[in-house]
């Protein structure tokens, strides 16, 4: 009786309980989304539309925008300096991929089982926790003419040292070893955790087959390696073109400009005391923005179609 | 397992490998032991020319000057005033987030988490200007609210995916019955769901807290004085001010380096899962 009657009266106290009991299913998931929503649209879905929107300006970032029409993407296709960057960036793209094999390269010979090995991997691991400012500064002593060590190596060799970061012939190269250091590091312990799934039974099995060697690596262990191989081809094309710190850091883009990337002249014309140039610094950034997002849909179709496979 | 271990392959071949294991280390590191030992020497070593020898005695004064004579202090203070907002800020968002886009069923669900995942591999130039613009109207420029604030925008990202796809790997069960039981769906979530988050939000906080300690871009971007600089942009200007003074900027980059690497391997077994999560099926 008296469990009727709260009912009864709960029932009446308001439409708003009842409401959200039923509904409450429907409405939790906006409610848990809500923070997460209005923080990304605000810093990072909003400003990609306003970037896009600004490249057709000319803005100072203080004074009043003025409508250019494409006029600033006619400039780029005209510009010297967007060439080299854009040319420094497929470099940077290619030679980062070397990181994935690199970093398979040294899984292997750290995937055994003997004492200290766990301090090993994480030594060689090491280099992915520490700052890329820091490892600018690390290899800029590494090539630093007189004091480095790679000059005095490169002296010792040739007879003469070679200062990497203010040759224009280099410091592109001198710049990208710097960055897989910490990039190959990342991918060895993507492989060292693949490594460690891979089933034992088909490798006895392909062992049993007589497979040894790079074909067994080729036909047995690579195919089970596969979601490593594909995340550390992601994150190694991402920070690729990321690419950001090391130039700052190491070169400020020089020699006279030619170690600059994409991401650092964009940076250097909206940002630096070469002018507040806002309107183009934004169309070379939603230049890069597109490149990048011809593989960001390919990861995101690959993993959507493994969503569904699911 | 793969390659055969060493243990069964001959004993020259063992030889060789414990030989090769600290050889390939060691090799590997160098760049960093050579800075590691510039740190300490006396910088009469460097004028002297002994570049690569031992130091002639172990100058710890390098770190004393370092900390003396430059605001170090103060830049790693303000790294952690960024970080660490951040960390929790980001954390406890992508906990609701993931929670949302792994437990329930309703429209725009994939093309919300998508949404996710591709904003966090945006190139930072593409956001650069109007997050500046944004947080210079907003009178966060130079703060370390406006840097931390974007931080845990930007961070949010990453860690919805992340922590999606870990509740999705929890047992579903769980939250049915609770459901049959009647149980609020809020309460579901702090007391079934976030408990058994717990090795997931340790890992993504070890990972958060290197990142984010990490940048320099957005730190260039949004902070310009030495009051608010975190210590990857304070490290930047302070390597204009001591040019080819090398044992100073050994000693404060390896000050720098710090935080993180003690976060690491004290919190390695996380670390490893939580940058390691999908690299294996399941």
């Amino acid at each position: 009786m008296t469990g009727s009657a709260t009912t009864a009266i709960a029932g009446t106290r308001s439409g708003k309980p009842k409401f959200w009991k039923t509904n409450q299913r429907a409405l939790a998931p906006w409610i848990f989304l809500a923070p997460g929503i209005a923080m990304f649209s605000l810093y990072v879905i909003y400003p990609i539309i306003a970037s896009m929107w600004l490249s057709f300006y000319d803005w100072d970032g203080l004074g009043e925008k003025v409508w250019l029409g494409t006029q600033n993407y006619v400039e780029l296709f005209d510009d010297d300096a967007f060439y080299t960057s854009l040319k420094n960036n497929i470099i940077w793209l290619a030679l980062y991929m070397l990181a994935v094999p690199a970093g398979l390269f040294i899984a292997l010979f750290l995937n055994q089982t003997v004492t200290g090995i766990r301090i090993y991997k994480s030594l060689f691991f090491f280099p992915f926790v520490i700052s890329q400012v820091v490892v600018g500064l690390i290899f800029s002593w590494f090539y630093a003419p007189n004091f480095g060590l790679f000059y005095n190596l490169i002296e010792w060799i040739t007879g003469t040292g070679v200062a990497v970061l203010a040759d224009d012939r280099y410091v592109t190269y001198g710049i990208i070893a710097a960055g897989l250091w910490p990039q190959i590091a990342y991918c060895m312990i993507l492989y060292l955790t693949g490594l460690n799934n891979v089933s034992p039974d088909q490798i006895e099995a392909a062992r049993l087959d007589g497979a040894r060697g790079w074909r067994m690596l080729w036909h047995v262990i690579l195919p089970q390696l596969r979601p490593a191989t594909f995340i550390a081809v992601v994150v190694t094309v991402i920070g690729a073109l990321r690419s950001f710190d090391l130039v700052s850091i190491m070169t400020d883009g020089g020699p006279y400009g030619s170690s600059r990337v994409l991401s650092f002249y964009m940076f250097e014309q909206a940002l630096s005391e070469y002018g507040f140039r806002m309107g183009y610094g934004a169309a070379i950034a939603v230049i890069l923005f597109a490149i990048m997002m011809v593989f960001i849909s390919g990861f995101i179709w690959k993993m959507i179609r493994d969503e569904r496979g699911m | 397992m793969f390659p055969i271990a060493i243990q069964k392959t001959s004993v020259p071949t063992q030889i060789l490998y414990k030989i090769a294991l600290p050889v390939a280390l060691i090799l590997w590191l160098l760049p960093l032991l050579g800075v590691a030992m510039t740190s300490l020497k006396p910088s009469s070593d460097l004028a002297a020319g002994n570049i690569f020898g031992l130091p002639s005695y172990l100058a710890f004064s390098n770190y004393a000057d370092v900390f003396r004579n430059s605001p170090i202090a103060g830049y790693i203070l303000n790294s952690f005033k960024v970080t660490i907002p951040t960390v929790i800020g980001a954390v406890a968002i992508a906990c609701m987030s993931g929670f949302a886009l792994a437990v329930y069923r309703f429209r725009f669900n994939l093309l919300i988490f998508f949404l996710f995942v591709a904003g966090n591999f945006v190139p930072f130039q593409i956001l650069m200007v109007p997050v500046r613009d944004l947080t210079v109207s907003t009178g966060l420029y130079n703060t370390i609210t406006g840097l931390a604030l974007f931080h845990i925008a930007f961070q949010s990202g990453f860690c919805t995916l992340f922590m999606r796809n870990f509740i999705k790997g929890l047992p579903f069960e769980l939250i049915e019955s609770a459901r049959v039981e009647g149980v609020s769906e809020f309460r579901i979530f702090w007391f079934i769901v976030l408990p058994l988050m717990r090795p997931a939000i340790a890992a993504l906080s070890v990972l958060v807290f290197t990142f984010i300690w990490n940048d320099y871009f957005w730190a260039t971007v949004l902070t310009t004085s030495a009051a608010t600089q975190p210590v990857t942009a304070g490290l930047y200007s302070l390597n204009g001010q001591w040019i080819a003074q090398w044992q100073l900027v050994s000693a404060g980059s390896i000050i720098a380096a710090m935080p993180p690497v003690l976060m690491f391997f004290l919190m390695q077994k996380h670390f490893i899962a939580g940058l390691t999560l999908g690299a294996t099926k399941g």
